[in-house]
Order: structure tokens, then C-alpha cells, then sequence
């Protein structure tokens, strides 16, 4: 039986939204003329209650099947308008949406040629609604249990958190011990409180509780499967033994890696003993060596900013966390060398968090000289060095006598991201770190559903932040855990096995690894869960054997079709003449 | 008035992209004792709104444009270049030094800027076998103007022929053919005569069919590198072709030069190129050399206050010669020599070592001249 596509315009003014700018009217006159259309009605708002009441009670009695709405963006009101139409029984994918108001009436003036786009949108969306597939969306059962990668305070809290909310948790680590970074530092900013007073036992209650298994000295050295049903292979390095892992989520919290200051020479970091980095310090600051034996140092100078905001090296980013570790460790040396005159030279001090602009007042008043200007080199004199810089406030060139001096080497991606990056198919932004779904709204998520990010390895933080952050992650990670079942996206890639050669052109393009090659039959097979619809696999395959439901090729073609041809010619004229008179 | 578009200047030299962080004036070797400060100049650019007076600011006539600034800017600005073209904008005016204006002039009319005729450049060769570009050869030997007329810088060019002959090296010159490579002359802001003496220079070397090249002076070699614009030539610094053969064992050293060493790195040698290596395998591989380290070395090495066309005219203040601390800086590692691989910087140490009178203590020898010793 052929299908007879019985299609309802409804066009939204939105206010006067689109109103204001595009006839709505003439846009509903227009619609109700094209082929297949049954029914256009325009209504002031679409999306309220009486506006989807209209579209309900036009499929009850007027039997439509399939729904256009020309009104906002997709992601605005996509999903109101498919929850409507499945009320009373249609399936959500039979809806088609034109966005008339911010690439239409928001943008364009109060002119012909505007509502003449609005009925070119509207016309397009009608040819596409006339081809669309009802879809099934298909849930699938969630394994209850959370995989934590990197055992660094992001990680412990993470873990901690999932296995407290009653799920059993993997919490696997590369080397023996766990604390991460945070375990070399000293104390913290800006309370002073020392790192082992928050630390330990937050150690404590990761290793000693029920629902977590540590994975000590292991890597994860593969992952398949998707969100609810990972399988993650674990290699511990010492037996080379291999566990099979399964989670519903998993959580990244792989770290940093410290600047290596040998890579600004200039500053004699490796050459000069007393050229030491701000890591260096909180070693010899925990076994009381500052000033403690042998000659005490009578100035100690502080440079801000190594390896950070430095475009020179490729780290054009803020490392955050550096001016208040030089501001904690300059008060520290006016305590406990209250003789020693303490410089620190800064480009701006950030002391953006809570309580840290008044420590740095207090740091400023402990008797720590700031002088503004980034030294630029380090040069011997004797048995002291000479920091040469610029006082810019001065404007005079300066060198500076020092016995010590702490470098504030910034935070780098570790080496190891690229492999994890390589495993997860996550995605890095420009400075390395790996990239969270959405900047603002999705800061802890990643493009692969059931992939969290936690602390450092995200981009730079403080202890608090990475903290914050990796009860988010845990938070955003028991989602799919407690629902325990996932939807997934029905919108995904098929394959046309008579056209597919099997060269794996798509595998290579996609970011989901959701395409994989038929050991039998030597096609192309997409796994329609991790598949989430992102069309480059049907760009990338040379025999156009790769369609996507829901935007198909002829779909497409339609859509473009109706672009070309059906404008009605007067008012096309009349508008490209406008036009090309306004140009 | 010396007006400039200063907004239109900041933003074709990327000033906007300033923090004012000042390393570039901190490592400045002459910002301790001119006036000159880079940093103050792009925020003065910055500042000035439409339109910048050049008059009076003579401190631009001081930078030897070493590129310590350029290396050090964590934003990738470069007030080097900046100043080039602040100093092109004066010259564009006309108003030049005397002595800038008698070199600038020589280069247009006799391919050199210390007034030489140009009949007398190829004096140098003697009584040496050289081959010309003429007879053919592999690669083309750009000697330069100073290593071409100064008595001193020629022999050079001598040690280099005998080194590379004794290395195999097929290689011949251009005679009376060649002409000033225009480095210094960019540098003295005539950017005109500089594209009239690129362009002859490429017509020329496209004329023999010219694809790999040496250069006795790390000047020559940064300016057919990167300011001749796509010539796709192989430039070489002659110490480069040198570390090869030295590496491949190539020359056959039959004495030995038994002396402590320390070496001098050429700002267009390092800080430019970063040819840091290939000048000390070279002297390593001279038998008898002990190399030893000043403080300052490599990225840190401090210039000579050779470049920039400073060879011409000396700045706003003088002062001690940046050479001399040099010199103290070598002898205060106990070198008995001080190598350097640059006809500037040869020069201005050697007149530093005159100067402090310390002749009797340290030598300033270029390596090529240390190494055919050794041969």
C-alpha cells in the first residue's frame, strides 16, 4: 500500500516574534497550498498549551500523520512538540520543525524577501515531512556500576561519592599509590591548612570502603560497548594480567602534568641549583630544609607564569592555580626567613576564588615585595644569580641579586592523554586538555554518553574546583546508573549492504566507534547505540552506502528541491529585485 | 614631523597581542644602559591613538636586533621586527645618519656597504685554487662583504677554501659577481634598496642554476633563510657544512690545537636559527680543543652589539661596549680562546680584547680559523 502523506502546518508568531517581521498569514496561505499538506493554521503561541491542543485534536480528527511546525530553533521545542504528537499516538520522529524566527524573523527585516524565506523554510520543512520514517526509540539495561580512571583527588571523590550512593565502583590507578598530585603538595591555599589533614582521609575511606575495588599500578588498556554497558580491559603492570571490567559509567579523572622549566633555558632551571620550581619548594618546605641547614638565603625571588600563558610553547592558557601557590609560598619564606627579602614578579595576579583576594592582601602585608614585569632571564653573578627583568611600573630594565629562586611552573595535559584520548574517542580542545561536551552547560560531560570528565585532565584547577567538579561528574555518572535503563537515539547511521564494500572509510571518520566490519559478510555494520547520528560516516562513504535515519539522503534532496522550485514567482521577483537594488 | 598610522602599525605587527610583561626590555642587552625599552615602545604605539611621533626617539638606532625580545615574548609579538620597521619609517622621511647614509649608498653603487670597489672582491682568494660559479660546482660559497675587504675577516673565508677543499666539498664563488646579500641594510630600515638587492641577488643565483648555498656570516645566511622571499634556496651557515665533515670525519686534522676554547654564539647564528649544536661539534671535533661554557651561552648568549647595521653608528648612549663584558665573561672561564663564528662579532670582541688590553691572555679566532690550524 503506498504511503499518502497527510501533513498539518502550524506556523507560530511567536508573540510577535516572527509576526512582527514575517506574514504570518501569507506564510499559511502558502503552506496549505503544497502538495500533501491537509490542514495550515497559524496561532500566536505554538508551544503553549491551546497551541499544541491544536495540532492534537488536527491529528485525532483530521487523521494526519505527519507535523510540521515553523516556529524556534529545534533545540528549543523539538522535544515539546514530539511529546505532543506521541500523546495521542503518532510516532515522535513524524514531526518536522522549520525555524522561522532565529534564522528567519530575528535576523532579516520587516520585508517581503523575509516572509518570502519563511515560505521557503516552511516549503523545504513540508517536502522533508512528506518523507519522514516513523522510528522505534529502544531502551537498553544499565550494568550498576561506575569505572573511576585516575586516583588523584578527583577520582578518590568521585569514586567515593558513586560508591556512598550505593553503587560498586573500579577505581583504577597507574601507579602504587594513591593521592595524585595533590600528595606532593605541602599545605593548601588559602587556609594553610596541610594537604595530609584533607588528604589522608579521604584515602582512607576510598581504600577501606565496601563498594570500591582499588586497581592499583593498572592502566585500562581497551573499552568497548556504550553507555550503561562498557567493557573496559585492565592491565596491571606488575603480573600483566588482564581484567575485564563492566560499568554504566565512567569517570576520566586522569590529571596533569607539571611544566618542565627546562623548556624556557633562559631561566636556568637543571643549570642552577638555586633555580628550584614551585613543586620543588613544597618538598623542601614539608622536610623543614628552607633555610633550615647551611647558609640561609637573604633573597628569594618568585617568577610567575613558566610555561603558562605562553603561546611560545603552545600553552597559551592560565594554569589558575599559580599565583596563589607563589602568593602561599612567598608568606611561608617571610615567616620562616623573616630576614630574607621575598620579590615576587607577576604579569596580574588572579586571586579570583572565595577568600583569595584578601590572602593575597595578607601575603602583600606579611612584607612580600610584588614588582610587576616577567623576568626574562637568569644569569650568574658569583655564587648568587642575577634576575634580569623589566619593573614595567618603573619602566626600567632591573636585575634583581637572588639566592633562591621558585619558578611557578604552570599545568600541562599528561603525555598519557592522547592514549586515553585514543581509547574513549574523546575530544581535546586546542590547549590538549580533554574538552567537555558544552563549556556552561555540560562542563563535567563528554561527546560519548556515559563518559565523564573529573579535575585536571579537563584544564587546570584548584584543589576545590577539581573537588566540586568530581561531585559533579560522580552526580552526572548515577544518572544513567539509577535510571537503569538508557534510551538511545533512534536517529542513527544504516548501512545498504548491497552498495557497502566494506573499505572502512567510516570507521576511520566516525567518533563513536560505532562502526565495525561484518567478519562474515565483509560489510560495514553500525552499532545503533554508540551511534549518535552525526551524518560523517555517510559523508565519508565513497559508495554513498551509508544513509542516516531521519536525515536521509532523499529527505535531503527534498528538502533542497523545494529551496530551488517552489517559490512563487511574483514574489520572488518582486523580492530578488529589492535585493539586488539593496545590494 | 615624523607621524605615523600608529593603529594601522600596531595591527599589521600584532601589538594588540602585548601583555606588557616586559620580558623583552628585561632581556634586552641594551636596555641597562640606553633608553631603549621595547616594551615602553609598543605601549607608547598602543597609546598614541592615531598617530605616533617618531621625532627625537634616536634610542630605535640602538637595537642590534640580537631577537632576545622576540625569543622571550610569550605572545609571539616581535618588537624587533617593529622596530625595523619604526626605523624604515624614519628612513622612508629621509632623515638617516651620515654614516648610514655613506654605507647605504656604497651597497647601491658598489654591492658593499664599507665603500670598496667592487673590482677588488674576489682580492681575498690570492693565490688559492677556487673555482668560480662559472666553471660549475655543487654549491655556491657566498662569502660577504666583510669577509670579501676587511683584512682581518678574510682570512676566514681563506681557512674556510682550505677546510672545504681538504673536505671535498664542491663548492665555488661568484668573484666580482656577488654583491651585498642587503641584511644590514633591511636592518638600517631602507626596505626599498633592500627588495632592488634580493631581487638582483635571485635573478643572479637563478643565472647559474643555483640550488645549495654557504655563507661565511650567520647575517647572510638569516637573510637568504628567511627575508628573501621564497626563493627555495638551501642556505647553510658555513659552521653547519663544517660539523658534517667533522662528524663524517671527512677532514683529516694532522695537529693539534691544544688550548681551552669557549664559544661565542652569533645572535644570527642562535637566537635567530637556533644553530646551537653544529658550531660546537665542530670544535669539539678539532683535535686538542677543551670547550668550555660561559655563563651565557646559547639562548642566553649576549651580543656583541654587532648587528642591526650597528657596525655603522654607534646609539643614543654608549657606554661600555657590550663586547667588552663579553670579553670578561670568556676570560673569567679561563678560556685562552674565544671562537665565535660571526665577521661582526669577530670583529667587535677583537676590538674589546684591544681595548682591555688583555691581548696577552685571550685570542678571539673564528672556528674555521681553528680548525684549518689543525689541519
Amino acid at each position: 500500500m503506498t504511503f499518502i502523506p497527510k501533513i498539518g502546518v502550524y506556523i507560530c508568531h511567536c508573540g510577535i516574534n516572527i509576526s512582527a517581521t514575517v506574514d504570518v498569514r501569507a506564510v499559511t496561505e502558502f503552506a496549505a497550498r503544497l502538495p500533501g499538506v491537509m490542514v495550515a493554521r497559524d496561532y500566536t503561541y505554538m508551544c503553549s498549551d491551546p497551541g499544541q491542543a491544536l495540532i492534537k485534536n488536527d491529528i485525532q480528527e483530521l487523521g494526519l500523520n505527519r507535523v510540521v511546525v515553523a516556529s524556534c530553533s529545534p533545540r528549543m521545542h523539538e522535544p515539546t512538540f514530539r511529546a505532543a504528537i506521541a500523546e495521542v499516538g503518532l510516532n515522535p520522529y513524524c514531526f518536522e520543525m522549520a525555524n522561522i524566527r532565529e534564522q528567519c524573523s530575528w535576523v532579516h527585516p520587516n520585508e517581503t524577501a523575509t516572509t518570502l524565506k519563511a515560505m521557503q523554510l516552511v516549503s523545504s520543512a513540508v517536502a522533508k515531512a512528506a518523507r519522514l520514517e516513523p522510528l522505534q526509540v529502544r531502551q537498553v539495561s544499565v550494568t550498576p556500576a561506575a569505572l573511576v580512571i585516575g586516583g588523584g583527588i578527583a577520582g578518590l571523590q568521585a569514586a567515593l561519592d558513586i560508591a556512598e550512593a550505593g553503587f560498586s565502583v573500579t577505581l583504577v590507578e597507574r601507579s602504587s599509590q594513591l593521592g595524585g598530585m595533590v600528595a606532593s603538595l605541602h599545605r593548601t591555599f588559602p587556609s594553610l591548612q596541610p594537604v595530609s589533614e584533607l588528604l589522608n582521609p579521604l584515602i582512607e575511606r576510598v581504600a577501606n570502603h565496601p563498594r570500591i575495588r582499588l586497581l592499583l599500578e593498572s592502566e585500562v588498556v581497551d573499552v568497548s560497548g556504550f553507555v550503561g554497558n562498557f567493557q573496559v580491559q585492565v592491565r596491571n603492570r606488575q603480573s600483566e594480567k588482564t581484567l575485564p571490567v563492566g560499568a554504566g559509567a565512567i569517570v576520566v579523572a586522569t590529571g596533569f602534568e607539571v611544566f618542565d622549566a627546562r623548556r624556557r633555558p633562559e631561566l636556568g632551571y637543571g643549570v642552577y641549583p638555586q633555580v628550584i620550581t614551585t613543586l620543588d619548594f613544597e618538598r623542601l618546605a614539608a622536610s623543614g630544609q628552607l633555610g633550615g641547614n647551611g647558609a640561609q638565603p637573604s633573597s628569594v625571588v618568585f617568577i610567575q607564569c613558566v610555561g603558562s600563558r605562553d603561546r611560545n610553547l603552545g600553552n597559551s592558557y592560565c594554569s589558575r592555580t599559580c599565583c596563589m601557590v607563589t602568593a602561599r609560598q612567598a608568606k611561608l619564606v617571610r615567616e620562616i626567613l623573616p630576614q630574607a627579602q621575598v620579590t615576587v614578579f607577576y604579569m596580574d595576579v588572579r586571586a579570583y576564588g572565595k577568600g583569595f583576594e584578601e590572602f593575597y592582601d595578607s601575603v602583600r602585608e606579611s612584607g612580600v615585595l610584588y614588582r610587576r614585569g616577567n623576568p626574562s632571564e637568569i644569569i650568574r653573578q658569583g655564587d648568587r644569580l642575577l634576575v634580569r627583568a623589566e619593573d614595567t611600573l618603573l619602566g626600567e630594565a632591573v636585575q634583581v641579586e637572588a639566592d633562591l629562586v621558585v619558578l611557578a611552573v604552570g599545568m600541562m595535559p599528561r603525555q598519557e592523554a592522547s592514549a586515553i584520548a585514543g581509547l574513549f574517542k574523546l575530544s581535546r580542545s586546542a590547549d590538549g586538555f580533554f574538552l567537555e561536551a558544552h563549556p556552561k552547560l555540560r562542563p563535567v560531560d563528554t561527546a560519548i554518553a556515559g563518559v565523564y570528565l573529573a579535575g585536571c585532565c579537563q584544564g587546570p584547577k584548584d584543589i576545590a574546583e577539581t573537588v566540586a567538579q568530581a561531585r559533579a561528574a560522580a552526580a552526572a555518572a548515577m544518572i544513567p546508573l539509577m535510571r537503569g535503563q538508557v534510551q538511545v537515539e533512534a536517529a542513527t547511521a544504516f548501512v545498504d549492504e548491497e552498495l557497502c564494500a566494506g573499505c572502512g572509510q567510516c570507521a576511520q571518520v566516525c567518533a563513536f566507534a560505532a562502526l565495525a566490519l561484518h567478519p562474515v559478510r565483509g560489510v560495514m555494520r553500525v552499532n545503533p547505540v554508540l551511534c549518535q547520528g552525526c551524518g560523517a560516516c555517510a559523508v565519508a562513504c565513497p559508495s554513498g552506502a551509508i544513509n542516516v535515519h531521519h536525515f536521509t539522503f532523499d529527505q535531503f534532496m527534498a528538502q533542497l528541491e523545494a529551496l530551488a522550485v517552489d517559490l512563487p514567482a511574483p514574489l520572488a521577483l518582486q523580492a530578488a529585485e529589492e535585493l539586488t537594488v539593496e545590494a | 614631523m615624523l607621524q605615523i598610522d600608529s593603529r594601522q602599525f600596531a595591527q599589521e605587527h600584532d601589538l594588540y597581542a602585548c601583555i606588557q610583561c616586559g620580558k623583552c626590555t628585561g632581556g634586552c642587552p641594551l636596555a641597562l644602559k640606553t633608553r631603549l625599552n621595547p616594551r615602553m615602545i609598543i605601549y607608547r604605539l598602543l597609546v598614541a591613538g592615531n598617530g605616533f611621533n617618531l621625532e627625537g626617539r634616536d634610542e630605535l638606532w640602538d637595537c642590534t636586533t640580537c631577537s632576545t625580545c622576540y625569543s622571550r615574548c610569550p605572545k609571539q609579538v616581535n618588537p624587533m621586527e617593529a622596530i625595523i620597521a619604526l626605523r624604515s619609517a624614519i628612513v622612508e622621511k629621509g632623515r638617516v645618519h651620515p654614516n648610514v647614509k655613506t654605507a647605504l649608498e656604497s651597497t647601491f653603487r658598489h654591492g658593499n656597504p664599507l665603500t670598496m670597489p667592487r673590482e677588488d672582491r674576489a682580492k681575498w682568494v690570492g693565490d688559492l685554487p677556487v673555482k668560480l660559479m662559472s666553471d660549475g660546482a655543487e654549491m655556491l660559497y657566498f662569502v660577504g662583504c666583510s669577509p670579501s675587504y676587511d683584512p682581518r675577516v678574510q682570512q676566514v673565508a681563506r681557512a674556510i677554501v682550505r677546510l672545504f677543499q681538504q673536505g671535498g666539498v664542491d663548492f665555488g664563488i661568484l668573484a666580482e659577481e656577488e654583491s651585498c646579500c642587503g641584511s644590514e641594510v633591511r636592518r638600517l630600515g631602507e626596505a626599498g634598496l633592500f627588495e632592488m638587492i634580493a631581487e638582483e641577488n635571485q635573478e643572479l643565483f637563478k643565472g647559474y642554476g643555483i640550488a645549495r648555498m654557504f655563507t661565511t656570516s650567520p647575517h647572510c645566511f638569516n637573510a637568504f633563510k628567511h627575508d628573501y622571499p621564497g626563493n627555495g634556496l638551501q642556505v647553510q651557515h658555513y659552521t653547519q657544512v663544517l660539523a658534517d665533515l667533522v662528524e663524517r670525519r671527512q677532514i683529516e686534522f694532522g695537529r693539534k690545537f691544544e688550548k681551552t676554547v669557549t664559544y661565542h654564539d652569533p645572535c644570527y647564528l642562535g637566537k635567530h636559527n637556533g644553530v646551537f649544536d653544529e658550531p660546537r661539534v665542530a670544535l669539539r671535533g678539532i683535535p686538542g680543543v677543551k670547550l668550555v661554557e660561559m655563563d651565557r651561552s646559547r639562548q642566553k648568549s649576549l651580543c656583541c652589539e654587532g648587528g642591526g647595521g650597528r657596525m655603522w653608528l654607534e646609539g643614543t648612549n654608549p657606554g661600555t661596549r657590550l663586547a667588552q663584558w663579553r670579553v670578561q665573561e670568556a676570560l673569567d672561564t679561563g678560556a685562552e680562546i674565544l671562537a665565535t663564528a660571526c665577521p661582526f662579532c669577530l670583529l667587535t670582541l677583537e676590538e674589546a680584547v684591544k681595548h682591555l688590553n688583555v691581548e696577552d691572555r685571550l685570542r678571539v679566532m673564528d672556528i674555521a680559523e681553528i680548525a684549518a690550524q689543525a689541519l
